[in-house]
């Protein structure tokens, strides 16, 4: 028990002291590794309350696809740090604002404040009554009957906002030669070339 | 003596740091010395099929061969390039090394001989495997090199595409499995060898497989580390050990994903014939024979096949593996739904 | 019935597999290739490896420091030094190849009047360290004295083509 009471101190710690660093750190490619570090320790967290399936999809989605794509993005980006730092202090409010609120929201949802505890007795129920069976089957009950039409509405939502980037950054140029992988496949040796009979010093 | 013994190592936290340590160890130095024999098998293969003869001068057979080009990349210096960020340069190949160790953590090698056997192995070893990919990144963009910088962004395009459709693989397999525990994925296949997984959904394997070949950087999908363009790719400024961690990586990352293809399409420990000879064998030497296999193929394919260009890669990924598994997934969900064989859960 | 035809075989990967088949039929045939370093390839008399400095078969020293290898050696590789010796006749004191340079084009050995400058046979003389590939005029003569017999076949069956 006290080892791990000290494991989820230590992840915690690293997870705060990560997520501070992306805020702080001048380069944003540290900004973008510190966010993975925050990203697995989050990971480490979720394994220690026994979400083992929640966790490993954060490892996978966060840290295997999104966290690439931003390393990715932010390496190619030519920035400017001295200019990225003017509007620092003109963004502290609003930003500050944001996470007031973040923070207010989230402790009302756990009842901290006096509300919502019902919600976090009932979730406990629920809780209880999946523990019997691994998370990701528990997981998979809840999700494909009682929520099934949020799910579904969720992935319409993501596939949206695919085929609105698509829409958006699709531009039909003219005059591009695409390689057309069938075509060049399916043609045959006749299609292809001719066999031609050269006369001596008469050229093709 | 010997229970007192027995309660030190079951219950004393020491006795089971012990325990896991040297459960640690008895995965990682077979691996490692396998790592330095699949160099050699592949330098063979390749040599044999190009009519060559390969190393054959250290030792006999050149079988000490590994162990020299080892000791070379030990003694050399390492060089850290002046404009590089050396925290990052020297960290980038540990992360490929250690993710293509702490891997193998879940990869059950035998009934029971498993140093964690979790409930989300195969979510496990996805994880792990799409973390590979940082060390190359990093590794890229430390060197402050532009041939490693544009292999590094090769990789990781490559690597995240690929993984799309080993993941809707994994779907598949465990849609016919009904677990995620790669040991339940194991006895699910148990019986004569046609109960495996490679037959139902050859088409998936056949995916896995190519799909694999692109995780690990391999022909004919080398193109992060492409020797005719971009002179190393990412590793163009790494020497000596440092150089040595990620060829150490690449390799066990190769001997991972064939040990999933033998875990998840090729019945894992069993025997392909469930009677007498063959279950004399033990299951570790079934494992072990048919990742050599796979191992095998992929040198064969390095042998075969000329490297795919940066655009083809990317359609291959996207317009043909990617909606082929994601329809035999449907598929096989709706063969599993109507002809009821969905897995007891 | 063509296109299905087709369609049949890219889903069935034939080329593939017939690429495969064939790389595997190649892994069994004999193998072509010299086994190195217990057999080795023939050499022509021309062949332009390690150089040496010959003498004449008294033991005295062929070269005569006339300094023309090292005018005409494109990589400026050769460096010389010569003053008169005891008994008058002009013998280099000082004659150092840097081998890191030389390229071997074979021009010193065109150049030199007395064939006192030749390209040996040896290909095999890697050294440990960069320093040992610096050769002075000890080390050139000890070459020739080594490697005389084969030098001197290879200048006779050359002969009669120059």
């Amino acid at each position: 028990m006290l080892l791990q009471a000290l494991a989820f101190y230590v992840f915690a710690a690293v997870t705060v002291a990560s997520g501070a660093m992306v805020v702080v750190s001048r380069n944003p490619v540290y900004s973008v590794l510190f966010l993975i570090l925050a990203f697995f320790n989050a990971a480490a967290l979720f394994l220690l309350i026994g979400a083992e399936f929640i966790a490993m999809i954060l490892v996978i989605v966060y840290v295997g696809a999104v966290a690439v794509l931003f390393l990715f993005v932010v390496m190619m980006l030519d920035i400017n740090l001295v200019e990225l730092r003017e509007g620092f202090l003109k963004y502290l409010p609003v930003g500050a604002m944001i996470g007031v609120v973040l923070l207010a929201e989230i402790l009302l949802g756990l009842g901290v404040l006096g509300t919502g505890s019902a919600t976090i007795a009932a979730l406990n129920k629920q809780g209880a009554q999946v523990l019997a069976v691994d998370n990701t089957r528990a997981i998979g009950r809840v999700l494909y009957t009682q929520y099934f039409y949020l799910f579904q509405v969720a992935g319409i939502v993501l596939l949206v906002a695919m085929i609105g980037a698509i829409v958006l950054t699709l531009r039909t140029r003219p005059g591009v030669r695409r390689q057309k992988v069938g075509d060049q496949i399916n043609r045959t040796k006749e299609q292809a070339m001719t066999v031609v009979k050269v006369p001596t010093r008469g050229g093709v | 003596m010997s229970a007192d013994l027995i309660q030190f190592f079951t219950t004393n936290w020491l006795g089971q740091a012990i325990v896991i340590l040297a459960q640690c160890l008895a995965v990682t130095v077979p691996l490692l010395v396998s790592v330095a024999y699949m160099t050699y098998v592949d330098r063979k293969v390749w040599a044999s099929i190009q009519l060559r003869r390969g190393p054959n001068v250290v030792g006999p057979f050149g079988l000490l061969q590994p162990f020299a080009d080892g000791l070379k990349l030990v003694l050399k210096e390492t060089i850290i390039p002046s404009s590089a960020n050396a925290v990052l340069f020297v960290i980038a190949p540990m992360i490929t090394f250690m993710t293509a160790l702490v891997a193998w953590a879940v990869v059950p090698f035998d009934d029971g001989w498993v140093i964690a056997d979790i409930n989300v192995g195969i979510l496990y070893l996805f994880a792990i495997s799409s973390l590979g990919v940082y060390g190359i990144i990093i590794a890229g963009w430390a060197s402050n090199s532009k041939y490693a910088f544009l292999g590094a962004l090769r990789s990781a395009a490559q690597m995240v595409s690929y993984e799309v459709s080993i993941g809707f693989v994994l779907i598949t397999v465990l849609l016919c499995v009904g677990s995620l525990n790669l040991s339940d994925v194991v006895i699910a296949q148990s019986g004569w060898f046609w109960n495996w997984l490679f037959l139902p959904l050859l088409p998936m394997f056949v995916i896995f497989f190519v799909s694999a070949l692109a995780e690990t950087n391999r022909t004919p999908f080398d193109l992060p580390m492409s020797e005719a363009e971009l002179v190393a790719g990412f590793h163009t400024e790494y020497s000596a050990m440092t150089f040595g961690l990620f060829f150490l990586g690449e390799y066990a990352n190769m001997i991972l994903l064939s040990a999933m293809g033998a875990v998840l399409f090729l019945g894992g420990w069993m025997s392909p014939i469930p009677h007498a000879p063959f279950t004399y064998v033990p299951g570790v030497v079934w494992f072990a024979l048919k990742i050599a296999f796979l191992l095998f193929v992929f040198s064969w394919t390095k042998g075969t096949l000329p490297r795919y260009r940066y655009d083809q890669l990317m359609r291959l990924g996207w317009k043909v593996f990617l909606p082929v598994s994601l329809g035999w997934v449907v598929l096989t969900a709706a063969v599993l739904q109507f002809g009821g064989w969905v897995p007891k859960s | 019935m063509a296109s299905l035809d087709r369609t049949a075989r890219a889903f069935l990967l034939t080329e593939l597999v017939s690429g495969f088949a064939l790389t595997l039929k190649y892994m069994f045939k004999p193998k072509v290739t010299v086994n190195y370093p217990h057999e080795k390839g023939p050499l022509g008399p021309r062949f332009r490896g390690e150089h040496a400095l010959r003498r004449y078969p008294n033991g005295e020293e062929r070269c005569i420091a006339c300094k023309l290898c090292e005018a005409i050696c494109p990589a400026q590789a050769i460096t010389i030094e010569a003053e008169p010796r005891d008994d008058g006749s002009r013998r280099t004191t000082r004659y150092d190849i840097d081998m890191t340079k030389c390229i071997y084009c074979g021009f010193c050995q065109e150049a030199c009047p007395v064939d006192a400058i030749v390209e040996g046979p040896n290909f095999e003389f890697s050294t440990e360290t960069r320093e040992e590939l610096m050769y002075n005029k000890d080390k050139l003569l000890a070459n020739g004295d080594r490697w005389e017999s084969l030098i001197a076949a290879n200048l006779h069956a050359d002969a009669a083509y120059r």
